[in-house]
């Protein structure tokens, strides 16, 4: 391949990288925090030990420990209802709920 | 030996007796307490080690996990008090066992839990406008070269790294293909994210980040890969927020 031809490939291969980019960041939601719908130890946090930030909630849907879910479906989550059989949905707050003893 | 090196030999192994001289609040023996004090350090850093590299705890199991740690954190206490950092010697200690030379991948593995760790505490840095790209003439594009965020990571196995990872991370995640797989970690957002990357595309994020230009990389991954396309490879750096600086 001459060098022209090469230099016209990569640009359009970079176009292509481009549209590709922008299309999956137009479908990709706004994050924001929801609280109550983590079961216990599986709160979004990739910081690892010694930091009071992964896994620290210890009981299941604890009410003040959250994870990235896309704007919007936070409260419309389904979680098991709570042991004595009242409803439980997510929401933009911490939950009083569910705390650890 | 002094005092100091005696008390950290003791902690670490317990066949030692307890160092001289240790005393309690009220001036009796604290032989005891030194016995505390030395099953809470192994505990605590057994503890670090399952928070730190979970999928491969849950590759090995509970009790299988425990051991190893226990011979870890005697060969390779903490050099920081940052426990977040903690285990950077693990995957070559697990390459190094060999009562586990049977699972290969399990060093690679261990590298990916790493570096997406390091990923998450890496500084944050303002990305480049991906129209950068668009708006450059093409002949410049060409001999431009571009810097990564810190956030960013690139890992090559022999192993489908990624896959195994996934399959023991996210829920319904489908069984690993047995595969080389290379891995290139973003934190586009708050958390680092790996992406399995299409064959040669390891090879140009590689060549880039070795300060090579758009032109060279993308030659040294044609190479490699004969039907290289940059396109796939591009977009991930540009979703994850990967490109922190474009220059000639």
């Amino acid at each position: 391949m001459s060098t022209t031809k090469k230099t016209l490939a990569i640009a359009s291969a970079v176009a292509a990288a481009l549209t590709a980019a922008a299309t999956t960041q137009a479908a990709a939601q706004a994050k924001e925090k929801c609280y109550g719908v983590s079961e216990a130890g599986q709160n979004d946090c990739a910081a690892g030990p010694g930091t009071t930030c992964a896994g620290t909630s210890t009981v299941d849907y604890q009410g003040n420990a959250w994870t990235l879910v896309d704007a919007g479906t936070c409260t419309e989550i389904d979680v098991p209802d709570m042991a004595d059989g009242s409803a439980r949905s997510g929401s933009l707050e911490p939950l009083d709920r569910d705390l650890p003893a | 030996m002094t005092r100091q090196q005696d008390f950290t030999r003791a902690v670490l192994d317990a066949r030692l007796p307890v160092p001289e001289g240790l005393v309690d609040g009220s001036n009796q023996p604290a032989g005891r307490r030194f016995s505390v004090y030395r099953n809470n350090v192994a505990v605590s850093l057994t503890e670090a080690l399952h928070k730190g590299f979970p999928v491969i705890a849950r590759l090995l199991g509970q009790e299988n996990m425990d051991g190893i740690a226990g011979l870890f954190l005697r060969a390779h206490p903490p050099r920081s008090p940052l426990m977040m950092h903690y285990g950077a010697e693990f995957p070559a200690f697990l390459r190094d066992l060999a009562q586990l030379s049977h699972l290969g991948y399990l060093p690679d593995v261990a590298q990916l839990e790493l570096a997406l760790r390091r990923s998450y505490h890496a500084a944050d840095t303002s990305l480049i406008d991906p129209q950068m790209l668009d708006t450059r003439a093409p002949e410049a594009l060409m001999a431009s070269r571009f810097r990564f965020a810190p956030a960013v990571a690139l890992l090559q196995s022999p192993w489908p790294i990624h896959s195994i990872w996934r399959y023991n991370s996210v829920d319904g995640a489908p069984k690993p293909d047995a595969r080389a797989e290379d891995v290139l970690i973003t934190r586009p957002d708050y958390d680092p994210v790996p992406h399995l990357l299409p064959p040669g595309g390891a090879t140009w994020i590689a060549a880039l980040m070795a300060g090579e230009t758009l032109a060279q990389a993308t030659e040294t991954a044609s190479r490699m890969q004969p039907d290289f396309d940059l396109s796939a490879p591009l977009a991930l750096l540009i979703e994850g927020a990967a490109l922190i600086d474009l220059s000639q």
